[in-house]
C-alpha cells in the first residue's frame, strides 16, 4: 500500500510540471543570456526536467499501478512493459 | 528557371509521399482494423512520430513563426507548455486508459467506445458528429497554409487558390489510395525529414546573419518588447485558456485519440510519452525562433504570405527553401489524410452504419467513406477560399470545439456513476453555445459574441467548466440506464 501511496506524490509533480512549464518568475524580464532570453533557456530546460521525470515515472511502476494494474517488470529495468 | 525548379521539388516530394503510402498499403489487410487501425501494430519510432506529425501541420509550421513574427517568441512558450508537457499528461491520463479499454473490447473510435459503455446510439452519433464539425476547419486550416506557402516560396506567381488546390488534390488521392499504414508510414519519414530540415534551415538562417546572438539582437532593436517575457498578446489569461483548450482539444482530435488505440503494447505508449516533451522542443524552437528573428532581418512579407518561406528564400538557396516548403505541405498533406481518415471512420462506423444504414455491405460501406473524404476535402476547399481568419485563429476555434468534449470524456473514462443523460448533457450543451459563439461572428445579421473576456480569457475555458459541471450534475440526478455498463470500461482482472 505505501507504494501505491508513495505514488500519490506524481499528482502534485505533474502539477508543477505543467504550471511551471511557463516561466512565470522571468514574467517581463528581458535579459539575454547565450544569445537567448533568458525564460526561452527556462523553458527548455523545464522539457528536459520533464522527460527526465516522466521517465522516472515510467520506470517506478506508478504508469500501471496509476491505473489499477499491476506493473509487468516489477524491477522496471527498461521502459518496458511489452513483451516482445 | 528557379519557380520551375520550386515547383518540381514540391510536386515531387508529394509525389513521393504518396508513393510511400501506396507500398504501405500494399502491406496491409482489407479489414477496417486494419485500414483504420493498422492492426493495433505500430511501434514506439512510427507511433511517436505519426503523433508528432499529426501535431504537425499548418498550424505549427506556419501559424506559429507568424504569430512569433508578428507578437513574439512566446508563442514558444504556450506550443511547448501545450504539447510537450500538458498534451503529455493527458497522453497518460486519457491515452493510456483508452488503449487498455480499446485493446480490451476492440474500440476503434471514441464514439464507438462511449456509446457502447453508455448503450446508445445517439451519444455515438452526437460524438462523430461534433468531432467531425470541428474537424472541417481544421482541414480547412491546411489548405489555408498551403496556399499562402506557395504563394510565398513563388513570390506570388502561383496564386494562393493554386497551392491550396494542388494539397487538396493530393489529399484525397492519398486517402482514398492508402490507410493508417499509409499515414503512419509516411508521417515518420515526414516528421524525421522536417525535424531535420528545420534545424538545417535555423542554421543556415543564423549563420548568414552572424550568430544566434546577432540574429537576437537585430531583433530587440526591431521590437525590444520582443526580449521581455509577456506583454501585447501573451497575457496570463491567454496564455493559460491557450494552453488548456488546444491541449485538451488535441485529445479528442479524431486522428489523434484514433492513436490512442494503435499502440502495439503499453511499452510503445510509455517510451513515446517519455520522449514527447524532448520531441515537442526540437521541432518548436527552431521553427519559432525563426519566425521571431525575422523581425531583426532585412525582409519583407508580404500581405497573406507565411513569414518562413519568405525568410528561407532569402537566406538559403532556392532548392533548399522548396525542398522545406515541399516537406512542410507533405506533412500537412499527411496530417489531414490522418484527419480525413480518422473522420470518415467516424462517419461510416458511428453515423452512417447505425443510425443511416444497418446493412450496408463492407463494399458500400468502404465506397460511402471514400465519397464522403472527396466531399469533405472539397468543402474545405471551398471553405478555405474565403480565408475567414488567420490561421492561428481558425485552428484555435477548431481547438476549443475539441476540447469542450475532453472533460465529459474523462468523467466517463474515471468515474463509473457517469451516465447516458449525464454524457449527452455535458456534451451537447456547451457545444451549442460554442457553436452560437463562432457563428455570431461568421453571420452578419446577429450581433457577435465575445471569444474572449476581461484580458484573453477564452470564453471556451469557461464552457468547459460548464462541461465537466453538467456531466456530474447530470448524472447525479439521472440513473444509469439499462443499457449501458461501466464495467466495460474496467481494465483490471481478465
Amino acid at each position: 500500500m505505501s507504494r501505491s501511496r508513495r505514488d500519490l506524490v506524481w499528482i502534485p509533480t505533474f502539477a508543477v510540471l505543467v504550471a511551471f512549464a511557463v516561466p512565470w518568475p522571468l514574467w517581463g524580464v528581458d535579459r539575454v543570456v547565450a544569445g537567448l532570453p533568458v525564460w526561452i533557456w527556462w523553458h527548455v530546460a523545464w522539457l528536459g526536467l520533464c522527460t527526465v521525470l516522466f521517465s522516472r515515472f515510467v520506470e517506478s511502476g506508478a504508469w500501471e499501478r496509476g491505473m489499477g494494474r499491476r506493473p509487468e517488470s516489477e524491477n522496471g529495468s527498461a521502459l518496458g512493459g511489452d513483451r516482445r | 528557371m528557379t519557380l520551375g525548379l520550386s515547383l518540381g521539388i514540391v510536386t515531387g516530394y508529394l509525389l513521393f509521399a504518396l508513393a510511400v503510402g501506396l507500398v504501405a498499403y500494399r502491406v496491409s489487410e482489407a479489414t477496417a482494423e486494419d485500414y483504420y487501425l493498422a492492426n493495433r501494430s505500430i511501434g514506439t519510432v512510427v507511433l511517436l512520430f505519426t503523433t508528432f506529425a499529426t501535431l504537425l501541420s499548418a498550424f505549427t509550421f506556419f501559424g506559429g513563426p507568424n504569430l512569433a513574427f508578428a507578437a513574439g517568441p512566446e508563442w514558444l512558450i504556450v506550443m511547448g507548455t501545450i504539447d510537450g508537457v500538458l498534451f503529455a499528461v493527458l497522453w497518460y491520463a486519457i491515452g493510456y486508459k483508452q488503449w487498455l479499454i480499446g485493446n480490451r473490447n476492440g474500440y476503434v473510435t471514441l464514439g464507438e467506445m462511449l456509446g457502447d459503455r453508455f448503450g446508445s446510439v445517439g451519444l455515438r452519433a452526437l460524438v462523430a458528429g461534433v468531432s467531425l464539425l470541428w474537424l472541417f476547419p481544421y482541414v480547412m486550416l491546411q489548405q489555408m497554409g498551403a496556399g499562402e506557402a506557395l504563394v510565398g516560396l513563388t513570390g506570388g506567381a502561383v496564386p494562393y487558390w493554386g497551392g491550396a488546390a494542388l494539397i487538396t488534390t493530393f489529399m484525397i488521392l492519398y486517402v482514398v489510395l492508402a490507410g493508417m499504414r499509409g499515414v503512419a508510414w509516411t508521417d515518420t519519414v515526414q516528421g524525421l525529414f522536417m525535424l531535420s530540415v528545420v534545424w538545417i534551415a535555423a542554421a543556415w538562417v543564423v549563420s548568414a546573419v552572424g550568430g544566434v546572438g546577432t540574429a537576437t539582437g537585430a531583433m530587440l532593436d526591431a521590437r525590444p518588447d520582443f526580449g521581455s517575457f509577456g506583454g501585447g498578446t501573451y497575457t496570463p489569461g491567454f496564455i493559460i485558456s491557450t494552453a488548456i483548450t488546444i491541449a485538451f482539444g488535441v485529445t479528442m482530435f479524431p486522428q489523434i485519440n484514433q492513436r490512442f488505440f494503435v499502440a502495439k503494447s503499453g511499452g510503445t505508449l510509455k517510451r513515446s510519452f517519455v520522449l514527447w516533451p524532448v520531441l515537442v522542443l526540437l521541432l518548436f524552437l527552431p521553427a519559432f525562433m525563426l519566425g521571431a528573428w525575422a523581425v531583426g532581418m532585412p525582409v519583407e512579407v508580404p500581405e497573406g504570405a507565411n513569414v518562413l518561406p519568405v525568410v528561407l528564400n532569402e537566406y538559403t538557396p532556392t532548392w533548399f527553401a522548396a525542398l522545406v516548403i515541399a516537406g512542410a505541405v507533405a506533412a500537412m498533406m499527411s496530417s489531414s489524410d490522418s484527419m480525413l481518415l480518422s473522420g470518415s471512420s467516424y462517419f461510416t462506423r458511428d453515423v452512417y452504419r447505425p443510425v443511416i444504414n444497418a446493412d450496408a455491405s463492407e463494399r458500400r460501406e468502404a465506397w460511402i467513406a471514400r465519397v464522403g473524404v472527396a466531399a469533405f476535402a472539397l468543402l474545405a476547399f471551398i471553405a478555405s477560399l474565403f480565408r475567414p481568419g488567420t490561421l492561428i485563429e481558425v485552428g484555435d476555434t477548431a481547438f476549443s470545439g475539441f476540447a469542450l468534449l475532453a472533460l465529459p470524456v474523462i468523467c466517463a473514462l474515471y468515474w463509473d456513476r457517469t451516465t447516458r443523460t449525464g454524457m449527452i448533457a455535458g456534451v451537447l450543451v456547451p457545444q451549442i453555445a460554442y457553436l452560437a459563439v463562432v457563428l455570431s461572428a461568421v453571420v452578419g445579421a446577429v450581433p457577435t459574441l465575445p471569444r474572449t473576456v476581461a484580458g484573453g480569457w477564452d470564453v471556451a475555458l469557461g464552457l468547459m467548466v460548464l462541461s465537466a459541471a453538467l456531466t456530474v450534475g447530470v448524472s447525479l440526478v439521472t440513473a444509469p440506464t439499462a443499457d449501458s455498463d461501466a464495467s466495460r470500461f474496467a481494465v483490471t482482472g481478465d
